[in-house]
């Protein structure tokens, strides 16, 4: 599904990743690890098109297509989506007028037609209940004064209405209490198929217990470093970083 | 600059949409201005003398006065001799008694505008009193109006036939020399609305006047009057627009409100006048005094304004709290864009015991554009329990504009509580990127982040002109915001 080789970026005249070459196959979850700074956030933006990054070479396939041709919304209508690790607020936009438009660009770009309101009250308030958040949720502003973990929800929450194939979760799991925890990893789970994959960008182990991984890698100094299945994660905790990156981890 | 932000740039390069010239013939004086001037304008429209003294004192008074430099806009000088202070369409042998009768290119132009007379006015219950260039040439629904007493026409009809209410009104909440333009539009206004709605009553319906400056080097200077007596509610709003031309046009316009015990006035703008192209050539310059007076009791006077046009706007609708728990209320919207220049604000003057006020700036600016916020909260010695609340907000796109915030307060009785918020945030890349990524195009994330922004203020306009003025609002922004 997601095929990325020797890719290599760079943002304010830093080299920030530096050859990473990652692939991932429907139906299976990856887990991506790796010391502050090390260029996970990074991967995930270039990924989904953010343009401040520029490439500065190696490709990537998503479904066979050459994803960096395409743009950023794009990318979203093709079924990528991109759980941020500090979700934006938008003061006075609806969280559910925002979530419509998704919904409707990306049926618009496979041809159907726009969402029934009614159908889409019904599907955004099932989802909400699943998620554990209350329906003020739906009429209060984008992420506005959301706490930290709501925050999150809500990333998720829009990951399931837009059911996308390949979804990148950047740290979805920090800022977390140990309930929502569980909610957000139902959330993931429930979207596992053999259509579908899913990157979750984490820094716990914890997580990996709800949900998980076919794959754990471990990203350093802007490479995969090591790659291995979910001992890894168990391993990296007990031993720490500098097992894997010895000098290189600044 | 990243390549994100330049398309913000480029998607703000916009056309404008109105800039079209209605070809008809106009009786229009030659341009200059002398007493001799101010006497032909009087004569032109048969005036009664008290109002031809009012104008020369106007005028006397303006030869004395300079033009105010405070403001932070910068123009070339207005040479004001070479300006024409009259033009009217030419009235037919005899004036046009239904909407059947009036000049069709007129009627295609408000066509064009968006305001198809008919429609609005059936459709939406709205009268329209619309001012094409000087003159008032069509005016809708004054009998439904005259049933509930509300007297609703233009200003040269009332002078003629309520000249009482004229003369006690005038010039009392923005007299002649108030300042600079407010003393040239006294010597030289030449039409603009005219309200009274009476004791008790409830304005049966939104009140709206539409203003086009059409004629080439004509400067257009409308004078508005609206009085709700006791206990009387209005609704009022106006709605601008000008063609495109190389050369600048004068606006000067007054707007005098006054609201008696527990009067309610709402005053309504959506302002579009052309505001000069891309390079910043040619526009209007909108330099206008707007002020409300609270004259009696629990009256109520609430300004709300979406401000697109115009090379230059300086305005600062205000209100005079006199009456006891009198409240005063400015939400304020103003975009410019490109080369656009607007100094724009309010100013609350709190006389009465318990006045309130409450003022909501937006400002947003986009291109080269420079945006100001000019705000004065006074509160007077006699205003025991005054209270102020303000909040001014700047949305900042692309790299290359600027906004500026001078909130003024001068409070003299201890008891007053005064609040202000202020923020400026740019349109963020972040919320850009975070909309596109949910597959939304730049167009709509621009439109969405922009109205989200401006929400609190749309609330506040009729409902009628929220949705236009939300339309407006991507006109003006298209392809800048996305
Ligand atoms: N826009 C930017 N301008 C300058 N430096 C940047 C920019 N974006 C990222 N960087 C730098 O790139 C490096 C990688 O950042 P990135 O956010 O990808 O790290 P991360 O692995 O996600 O870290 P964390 O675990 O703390 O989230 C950091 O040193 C960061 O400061
Ligand atoms: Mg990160």
């Amino acid at each position: 599904m997601l095929k990325i080789t020797d890719l290599r970026a760079r943002v304010a005249g830093r080299d920030i990743l530096k050859g990473v070459n990652l692939e991932v196959n429907a139906g299976e979850v990856h887990a991506i690890m790796g010391p502050n700074g090390s260029g996970k956030s990074t991967l995930a933006q270039v990924l989904a098109g953010r343009e401040d990054y520029e490439i500065t070479g190696g490709s990537v396939t998503f479904e066979g297509r050459d994803l960096l041709a395409l743009r950023a919304e794009e990318r979203a209508r093709a079924g990528l989506f991109l759980g941020f690790q500090y979700p934006v607020e938008i003061p006075g936009v609806n969280n559910v007028y925002l979530l419509k438009a998704a919904l409707n660009a990306k049926r618009k770009a496979a041809g159907e037609s726009e969402v029934d309101a009614y159908e889409f009250l019904a599907l955004i308030k099932q989802k909400m209940k699943f998620m554990h958040m209350s329906e003020s949720f739906l009429t209060r502003g984008v992420n506005e004064g959301f706490s930290g973990g709501e925050k999150k929800r809500n990333e998720v929450l829009q990951m399931l209405v837009l059911e996308p194939k390949l979804a990148i979760l950047d740290e979805t799991d920090s800022g977390l209490d140990i309930d929502a925890l569980k909610v957000v990893s139902n959330g993931v789970n429930s979207l596992r198929d053999p259509q579908r994959a899913v990157v979750l960008v984490t820094h716990y182990q914890r997580l990996l217990d709800y949900i998980e991984p076919d794959r754990v890698h471990v990203l350093s100094g802007g490479r995969i470093l090591k790659s291995g299945d979910k001992s890894l994660a168990k391993e990296l905790e007990r031993r720490g970083y500098d097992w894997v990156a010895g000098a290189e981890v600044a | 600059m990243s390549s994100k932000s330049e398309e913000v740039v480029a998607l703000l390069s916009q056309k404008y949409r109105h800039g079209f010239v209605t070809d008809i013939e106009s009786d229009s004086l030659p341009p200059g201005l002398d007493e001799g001037v101010v006497t032909a304008i009087s004569r032109k429209k048969n005036e009664p003398p008290f109002l031809l003294d009012w104008r020369l004192k106007a005028f006397r008074h303006w030869q004395t006065m300079r033009e105010p430099t405070w403001a932070h806009v910068h123009y070339k000088p207005i040479d004001y001799q070479d300006i024409s202070y009259y033009s009217a369409p030419r009235a037919p042998a005899n004036a046009p008694k239904s909407l059947d009768e009036v000049d069709p290119k007129l009627l295609a132009t408000y066509a064009k505008l968006g305001i198809p007379l008919h429609e609005r006015a059936r459709l939406a219950g709205v009268a329209v009193d619309a001012v094409f260039d000087s003159v008032s040439v069509a005016t809708t629904f004054k009998e439904k109006l005259g049933k509930a007493g509300v007297i609703f026409c233009s200003f040269s009809d009332a002078v003629r036939d309520h000249p009482a209410l004229i003369e006690r009104y005038l010039g009392s909440v923005v007299p002649p020399g108030d300042n600079y333009f407010a003393a040239l539009n006294s010597a030289v206004f030449s039409d603009g609305s005219f309200v009274y709605v009476p004791p008790g009553v409830r304005c049966p319906m939104e009140l709206s006047t539409y203003f086009r400056i059409n004629a080439a080097k004509t400067g257009q200077f409308e004078r508005t009057l609206i009085i709700a007596a006791e206990g009387a509610t209005v609704s009022y709003l106006e709605g601008c627009t000008a063609p495109m031309r190389d050369e600048n046009q004068l606006h000067a316009a007054v707007v005098e409100l006054v609201a008696l015990d527990d009067a309610r006035i709402k005053y309504s703008t959506v302002q579009n006048w052309y505001p000069g192209d891309e390079n910043g050539l040619g526009g209007i310059y909108n330099f206008v005094t707007k002020r409300g007076e609270c004259r009696g009791r629990n009256s109520k006077i609430s300004w709300t304004q979406v401000e697109t046009g115009s090379a230059i706007t300086w305005k600062y609708p205000s209100c005079v709290l006199r009456g006891e728990n009198s409240i005063g209320e400015f939400y304020s919207v103003a975009v410019a864009n490109n080369y656009q220049q607007a100094d724009t604000g309010t100013k609350m003057i709190h006389i009465g015991r318990n006045t309130k006020s409450t003022i909501v700036s937006k400002g947003i600016s986009a291109g080269h554009a420079e945006n100001t916020y000019r705000g004065l909260v006074k509160i007077l010695p006699s205003a025991a329990g005054a209270r102020n609340f303000t909040q001014c907000d700047s949305l900042l796109m692309g790299p290359l504009c600027a906004a500026h915030t001078f909130p003024y307060m001068e409070v003299k009785n201890p008891t007053a509580t005064v609040e202000h918020e202020a923020s400026t945030s740019k349109i963020g890349e972040d919320q850009l990127f975070y909309c596109l990524q949910r597959g939304i195009s730049a167009e709509d994330a621009v439109n969405m982040i922009v109205s989200g922004f401006c929400k609190v203020v749309f609330k506040e306009l009729p409902m009628e002109f929220a949705v236009e003025a939300q339309n407006l609002l991507s006109v003006s922004l298209e392809g800048a915001v996305g």
